[in-house]
């Protein structure tokens, strides 16, 4: 019986074991990633696209879980069996991957050099000498409205923050939409949608942010607690049991036309595009007062690397340093608009919620997320507790300033400069 | 008189069961109807979904896009292949190893005896997943990433604990008066095992097989890591890919996961089957 | 006697050996390789592909990552984890909420399980075969489609459970259940009381089945019927079986995570209302958003889940087992 058994598993291993991956003769590259949103446009366009040029090197977009993608692509990487091309979340979790060898540095990469210095800040060492994935997308931050519900409360589009809340209250006043579409169940969308959305018009974009770094400034100063204030307020106008609604309820609220205003990310449009069934428009975060600049979250998102142990680096090159051409970049940003490409040429976008995003990058002054370079390195983590802390503050059960206080006290417990 | 206390015992024995089924019926519909839910909006259209979550598709609602996604997308057939082949794999090598090693350990007197069964106990109460990298690492190593072979070797290590520690329970059941005269007919030990003690362990067998089955057909983390290639990818996987970071294709979600839900329902079935009839089947002896 | 099977049911082997060990002549013969034969496969397959990872996870814990290097610092990272304000208190959290969602295991599905196998017992119910498949569906389905299918029923939004109770005049008893810190876990515990309640059911349904129709008829002779009979008589025959369950149940929800994950994300909001052990060890293991994982730590944690349930278990065994048999002979 045992004899028999194990005879069982020899053929069932050599059978499965040849059913597996047959390499072909030329380079075929595996590209990891966590936009399962984004196969068809792989397959379809960019896919084909490269191929054409290089017809010796055959592509396989594989996409995994979003929310498993960082513990699974790490466990592979540690054991070997991770693609060739990986794609990169900013920051930390990059970087990590980079000192830990497991991505290859790119400092002579020709296509590195379609990038400014800010499109690279995501993906580079500290000290700014190395880069280690291409950058491919940017996503920014703003407020989708529906037009009917603009139009059916007899409001404009607000400029300072004044008139969004007046713009709220007619709307709540008239009772047809919900004013804002936006749920606490998930977390994040209080701290990205919310608080990083409308945050940089009070710390001021960069200039802000690098103090929090350097430790100039304390996450209890004003402008760092005004968002809070803000968010505080936006109680009033969001569903019944906000509490409990999910991402996915916030998105289908706003396009079955329940909702008025949507704060949102740009990664939005595409969707939106093809679910709403009215006519919307966007604008960026509203100022505090007239005539003060506007700042944007214009924010880093995405980039794609090496892995450094890949049996094929010199197609894996080539892709790269098609990732960083024109065609991609237009062929990227029109598939899926609302992610931005970060090259310096100027790419035409054909979809016009997506230009009106892009077209703040002219009028206010572009950030990153406050939270995403260094300051969330340590423990506790500052993104994490930024969510938690956003989300209390929407509940009330926690006031803007012991928010603050909260952030401020578990970041100066790792952090030199804010100690 | 007594026609009267009959009469009161017959009603008290109507009331009963239809008290019984009263509960019992109250506790299938709340059973029921999520996976209901489930099934009728896998039928509709992305906005009816959301509109009116709670009724029956119509002529405006009914959409079959769900299912024509689910086909057009990946190579579901393949999937649910794939699903069976290491679920059925890896209950037959659980449940053949579990039995073996139950019966060695509650039938014989060794030494290091206690000590094995301990030993064999102890994985029901680890998480296996924690193991993850260096799984990983022996697959690469032996070259076994992206073959279903991994699955089934981890899921068997997986299911052995538990059917071990269910089976040899059940196995000191058994009376030695039957294997004992096995042994003076000149039966070997493996003869004994298969022909004798097999059969009489079936109920045993079945519960290991159900617990066994639901997390295997059920399970995400190992597929995406061992195996995520196209060619071996399980269904519960497959149906991740509707899943996105923003953007989640309900209908292609409700659709897949409705569809799988089937051959499990399936196994369950059999396994269910033999269950009570092993039992009754002792029970009358 | 094959019933004899399942009243012993609750026995556990090794312990049942030293018994038997005592009662038979010794009779030995040289080598039986039929023994190392039984036990390989199994011995085996669990070896390579589980214990000795887990060891090497395990061994995680008393190292720590200084400047990429892996160096051994002892039980520091324990210290850590139970002395530091930030971790201990995640900890404690977790713990709690674990203990809780362990408590509502016990209360609610066990003797619903029981009261359900008992009354699909009973000898003359018909559509038994329909009731127990269709209240085991549930402990088959993944849990994606568990958690859409309660977040769309007790939605605030879509009004599945607000418009069931408004039809029924109780709409003020609604609120956003899992969006609320002080019932989150609750709601989420009976989630997954509905979706495993199949488990001790079936398996209380074999006990049952397999009590001797003697004994039942014996008891029918002495007048004890029905309700009675079931507290007198089935109880006590189903004790060692309903020990199987609390313990499977103990170390199912001191292990538990992919339901409270798939419904809450791994920060298991609100505000860690519903975070156990088990995402508490996945969110610091294998990281989260721009939190880094920690395989040091994570282990750590793992480490202590692991005594916790050898201590759950153990006491089983050794106290509350050897009680049942006692009860039994």
């Amino acid at each position: 019986m045992k004899h028999k058994s194990f005879k069982a598993i020899l053929v069932a291993s050599t059978v499965f074991g040849s059913a597996g991956l047959s390499y072909a003769q030329d380079a075929t590259l595996t590209i990891e990633s966590w936009r399962n949103d984004d196969l068809s446009i792989w397959q379809d366009k960019i896919i084909p696209a490269f191929e054409a040029k290089h017809p010796n090197i055959k592509l396989k977009f594989t996409p995994s879980a979003p929310a498993e993608y960082n513990a699974v692509l790490n466990s592979k990487l540690e054991a070997g069996s991770a693609g060739d091309l990986i794609t990169c979340r900013p920051f930390d979790a990059s970087l990590s991957l980079f000192e830990a060898n497991h991505l290859a540095p790119l400092t002579d990469l020709e296509g590195m050099n379609n990038f400014s210095d800010v499109a690279k800040s995501a993906w580079i060492t500290d000290d700014g000498s190395t880069p280690f994935c291409v950058p491919m997308a940017s996503v920014i931050h703003g407020f989708i409205y529906n037009v009917e519900a603009f139009e059916d409360a007899g409001v404009e589009v607000p400029e300072t923050e004044a008139e969004f809340f007046a713009a709220l209250d007619a709307i709540k006043e008239k009772g047809n939409y919900i004013p804002l579409a936006m749920g606490t169940n998930d977390q994040w969308e209080a701290a990205t949608m919310g608080y990083n959305n409308v945050g940089p018009n009070y710390w001021k974009g960069e200039e802000g942010r690098n103090a929090l770094i350097k430790g100039e400034q304390k996450l209890t100063d004003e402008p760092w607690i005004a968002p809070f204030r803000q968010l505080a307020k936006w109680k009033d106008y969001l569903g019944d049991g906000f509490e409990a609604q999910t991402y996915p309820d916030s998105q289908n609220l706003f396009t079955l036309g329940r909702a008025a205003v949507y704060p949102a990310g740009s990664w939005e449009i595409s969707g939106f595009n093809t679910n709403a069934q009215f006519k919307m428009g966007a604008f960026n975060p509203p100022v505090p007062n007239e005539g003060d600049t506007c700042y944007i979250s214009d924010h880093t998102d995405i980039g794609i690397g090496m892995n450094a142990n890949t049996k094929h680096p010199e197609a894996a090159k080539a892709f790269l340093n098609w990732v960083g051409s024109e065609e991609f970049a237009s062929l990227y940003a029109n598939s899926l608009p609302g992610f931005f490409p970060l090259s310096k040429t100027a790419v035409k976008m054909e979809d016009p919620l997506a230009q009106e995003f892009i077209s703040w990058r002219e009028k206010c002054e572009p950030t990153i997320r406050s939270t995403y370079q260094i300051l969330s390195r340590g423990t506790p983590n500052l993104e994490n507790e930024t969510w938690n802390a956003s989300v209390s503050v929407i509940k009330g059960a926690e006031t803007p300033e012991e928010a603050g206080k909260r952030l401020q006290d578990g970041l100066a417990s790792w952090y030199d400069p804010q100690k | 008189m007594s026609v009267d206390i009959q009469r009161t015992a017959r009603s008290q024995v109507t009331f009963r069961a239809i008290a019984a089924h009263a509960i019992l019926i109250t506790y299938t519909l709340i059973a029921l109807f999520p996976v209901f839910v489930i099934v009728i909006n896998s039928f509709k259209s992305r906005n009816a979904i959301f509109r009116e979550p709670l009724s029956l598709p119509n002529a405006e609602s009914f959409s079959l896009k769900g299912y024509e996604t689910v086909l057009k997308q990946g190579d579901f057939v393949l999937y649910f292949q794939n699903s069976l082949i290491v679920t059925v794999a890896s209950l037959t090598m659980v449940l053949l190893f579990g039995a073996m090693a139950a019966f060695a350990l509650s039938e014989y007197r060794f030494r290091g005896n206690l000590l094995t069964g301990l030993y064999l106990a102890i994985g029901i109460m680890i998480p296996i997943r924690l193991g993850t990298v260096a799984i990983l690492e022996m697959m690469v190593a032996s070259g076994l990433v992206n073959t279903l072979t991994a699955l089934i070797l981890v899921y068997t290590a997986q299911g052995l604990p538990l059917a071990v520690f269910i089976l040899s329970e059940f196995m000191q059941g058994i009376s030695d008066d039957l294997k004992n005269a096995g042994r003076i007919d000149g039966l070997t030990e493996y003869t004994i095992f298969g022909v004798l003690v097999l059969p009489l362990i079936r109920p045993a067998l079945a519960t290991v097989a159900v617990f066994t089955m639901i997390p295997i057909w059920n399970d995400l983390w190992f597929p995406l890591i061992l195996a995520p290639a196209e060619e071996t990818k399980t269904i519960t996987l497959g149906a991740q890919v509707f899943i996105g970071q923003f953007v989640t294709d309900w209908n292609a979600v409700l659709a897949s996961l409705s569809l799988a839900i089937i051959p499990v329902l399936v196994l369950y079935l059999i396994f269910s089957r033999q269950l009570i009839k092993g039992i009754t089947a002792g029970a009358v002896k | 006697m094959i019933v004899g099977r399942t009243f012993r049911a609750a026995r556990f082997t090794p312990f049942n050996k030293l018994e038997k060990l005592m009662q038979k002549p010794i009779s030995k013969p040289p080598i039986r390789w039929h023994i190392p034969v039984f036990l390989a496969p199994a011995f085996l397959i669990y070896t390579a592909v589980m214990v000795i990872p887990l060891l090497g996870t395990i061994q995680l814990s008393l190292f720590s990552d200084i400047d990429g290097e892996q160096v051994f610092v002892g039980l520091a990272n324990f210290k850590t984890l139970l002395g530091d304000q930030h971790w201990s208190q995640q900890f404690w959290n977790a713990l709690l909420n674990n203990t809780w969602f362990f408590v509502i295991h016990m209360l609610v599905q066990n003797p619903i399980g029981i009261l359900l196998a008992a009354l699909l017992s009973s000898n003359k119910l018909r559509m038994k075969a329909f009731y127990r498949t269709s209240i085991f569906i549930p402990t088959i389905l993944s849990f994606v489609i568990v958690g859409f299918a309660w977040k769309l029923i007790l939605s605030p939004i879509w009004g599945v459970a607000p418009s069931m109770l408004d039809v029924i005049g109780l709409k003020s008893l609604f609120t956003p259940w899992l969006g609320k810190e002080e019932y989150a876990l609750t709601t989420l515990a009976l989630i997954s009381v509905w979706q495993f309640v199949g488990i001790p059911m079936m398996l209380i349904y074999a006990a049952m089945l397999s009590i001797p129709d003697e004994i039942l008829e014996a008891a029918e002779c002495d007048g004890v019927t029905g309700i009675s009979q079931f507290w007198k008589i089935k109880l006590p025959l189903i004790l060692p079986s309903i020990g199987i369950i609390s313990i499977l149940t103990f170390v199912g929800n001191f292990n538990a995570f992919d339901l409270i994950y798939s419904v809450q994300g791994a920060l298991a909001g609100p505000n860690f209302g519903t975070d156990v052990l088990g995402t508490f060890m996945f969110r610091t293991f294998f990281g989260f958003q721009l939190q880094l994982g920690d395989p040091n730590m994570g282990s750590a944690i793992a480490s202590i889940m692991f005594i916790i349930i050898l201590i759950g278990v153990s006491i089983y065994l050794f106290g509350i087992q050897t009680r049942l048999r006692r009860y039994q002979f």
